[in-house]
């Protein structure tokens, strides 16, 4: 009885272990390829060691292009990233604080209208918004790829709204009583609780937007102001052939934020995700 | 004294919960107001012109644009193999997450690293990088062909034929069930093992209670998903366009894309416009239609 369980046990562990490794196989074998020579890529190699290392393909693709280099397009990345991130997060605090703790005439509407704007498909509105920017000439700039996200983000607004009403309404009136106002109630008692709720959306809308391309590739046509999504859309672009090996490499390191981010805020992002729920 | 009054005055009105509500409220009602509002009604409008970049006179056309549609055969193309691709991907990537999520429940020291280790595609997986991954790995001599070979198979030209070209893609939008998994896990978790115990005693098996507790308990979370991925589902755009770039011979031309290629690369501004209108109707019906038949499959705690 006891060695059937053992038995049983050992065929799930194994089982579950060889499914998940083939199901990061795909990335697995991307990080490999950034050690492997081109032409062992091109062979269609299944190794995920490979046959001569090949360290070199770094500081190739660092490189970059038309003389711009990886950093670059990483820092680009960064303070678009960056900023839009911080002001999802101040922002999104701000009105998920109006639309779950106080009372006002227009409240419902508005709740109604971000519901509406989380169900609505971007692409929509792409192209009018692309003109909009246009017109303000403003279309060739980082400001259409930073600015809206001062403005609140629905998914956002409505996960720390979920957060927000689980702190209990005693808080605010005790504080309410001790002479503070509405506004000092949110900086010093509901932001500093809703940390945890912070944390998640940090890292979901870094993900989001460190991982964007549709964005970059709508209203950035400098290549001095790429992103490294673009830069590393460039390497297969190229017209001659195609350098694999530094592709992949500047590939890996464009995921190395995601993977660290992970291994250091995987409890927040698994709760996070689990109690509001995750596109994507 | 006057002042004072009028500083009482300003005070109250600064304090006042409509006040607090819309300077609170304000970053999103400006935000909707100028990046979803207006957008979305210069959108209808353009739709009847025909609006193109650079042009100084727009005219007014009527219904041609819409007629236009039903006449172009890449536009009925990409709606059809929209529709496939939604059809066929969701409801597998939705299948696999839901499975892999039961299969995970079992506690154990591993469960952490296991749900992570599965979430890993969904963690990449919008990335250009991944995106170029999948590209290599269906290539003419890509890896997937060389294990097709080695089981003495012949291999497959899968972006060279038109029929075949969409599945790397459906494949890959299942490949990344890992967020829908971590919501069914959250789901999981709630469902009260007293269930399962009393299921067991009256003696139902693990597929007997799977079907007859977890499925009709997880369904409010199940339709969640279901509309969440659809609408995404619709708005693919990264990997068509990165992969094959909607070839070959439109076979892969989603929906998002040629929206796209109309309004940036043939500067068919009005034309796009109205391609996005009727996608957003299209949407609409599907997730009307999802959340009417929901009424019969979903499960509410306070029952009928």
């Amino acid at each position: 009885m006891k060695t059937k369980k053992i038995a049983l046990k050992t065929i799930y562990h194994i089982l579950v272990i060889t499914f998940g490794f083939v199901m990061i196989y795909p990335v697995l074998w991307m990080i490999s390829g950034s050690f492997k020579d081109n032409s062992e890529i091109l062979r269609g190699s299944l190794s995920l060691i490979p046959s001569e290392w090949k360290f070199s393909n770094y500081p190739t693709g660092w490189k970059g292009f038309s003389k711009i280099s990886f950093a670059r397009f990483f820092f680009n990345s960064f303070f678009i990233t960056a900023l839009s991130t911080f002001g999802t997060v101040i922002s999104s605090s701000l009105v998920a604080y109006s639309l779950s703790r106080i009372k006002y005439r227009g409240r419902r509407l508005w709740f109604t209208c971000m519901l509406a704007t989380m169900m609505l498909p971007g692409q929509v509105i792409m192209i009018p918004s692309f003109l909009i920017w246009y017109r303000l000439g403003l279309a060739n700039s980082y400001v259409p790829l930073i600015f809206p996200y001062f403005c609140g983000q629905a998914f956002f607004i409505y996960q720390m709204m979920q957060f927000m009403s689980g702190i209990p309404k005693e808080l605010d009136e005790a504080a309410t009583i001790d002479g503070c106002s509405k506004y000092t109630i949110y900086s010093h008692i509901i932001l500093p609780l809703l940390k945890p709720a912070i944390v998640t959306t940090v890292i979901i809308q870094f993900y989001w937007k460190w991982d964007d391309y549709m964005g970059p590739l709508l209203y950035l046509s400098k290549p001095s102001s790429y992103t490294v999504s673009l830069a590393i859309k460039m390497f297969a672009d190229a017209a001659s052939t195609t350098d694999y090996g530094a592709m992949f490499a500047m590939s890996t390191l464009s995921l190395l934020p995601v993977f660290l981010i992970f291994l250091f805020f995987n409890k927040y992002l698994v709760e996070g995700i689990g109690t509001s729920g995750l596109k994507g | 004294m006057k002042t004072e009054v009028i500083k009482a005055k300003a005070r109250k009105i600064f304090y006042s919960n409509e006040m607090v509500g819309y300077v609170f409220a304000f970053p999103f009602i400006f935000g909707f107001i100028c990046f979803s509002l207006i957008p979305i009604i210069t959108s209808l409008r353009y739709a009847f012109t025909d609006f193109s970049m650079g042009n100084k006179t727009i005219e007014l056309v009527g219904f041609a644009n819409f007629k236009q549609l039903l006449g172009d055969e890449i536009f009925l193309k990409s709606l059809g193999i929209t529709l496939k691709y939604v059809f066929i991907s969701v409801p597998l990537k939705l299948i696999f997450a839901l499975l892999v999520a039961f299969v995970l429940t079992r506690k154990t020291k591993m469960q952490v690293l296991y749900r992570s280790l599965y979430y890993v595609p969904s963690l990449v997986g919008g990335s250009i990088a991944v995106a170029l991954v999948w590209k290599q790995l269906f290539a003419r001599k890509g890896l997937f062909n060389s294990v097709l070979a080695d089981m003495g198979l012949g291999t497959i030209n899968w972006f060279g034929d038109q029929k075949l070209a969409l599945y790397p893609l459906i494949l890959m939008s299942v490949w990344q069930f890992g967020s829908s998994m971590i919501i069914f896990a959250a789901g999981l978790k709630e469902i009260s093992p007293t269930y399962y115990e009393a299921a067991r005693i009256d003696g139902a098996n693990t597929f007997q209670s799977f079907v007859n507790i977890t499925l009709p308990c997880l369904s409010p979370i199940i339709l969640y998903n279901l509309v969440m991925q659809t609408i995404q589902a619709f708005m693919s755009f990264t990997q068509a366009f990165v992969i094959t770039a909607g070839g070959p011979d439109n076979g892969t031309m989603m929906y998002a894309l040629y929206v796209y290629n109309q309004a940036f690369k043939y500067n068919h501004m009005g034309y796009a416009c109205a391609m996005s209108w009727f996608m957003l109707i299209v949407m609409c019906i599907i997730t009307l239609v999802i959340f009417k038949t929901s009424k019969s499959w979903v499960f509410t705690e306070s029952g009928d």
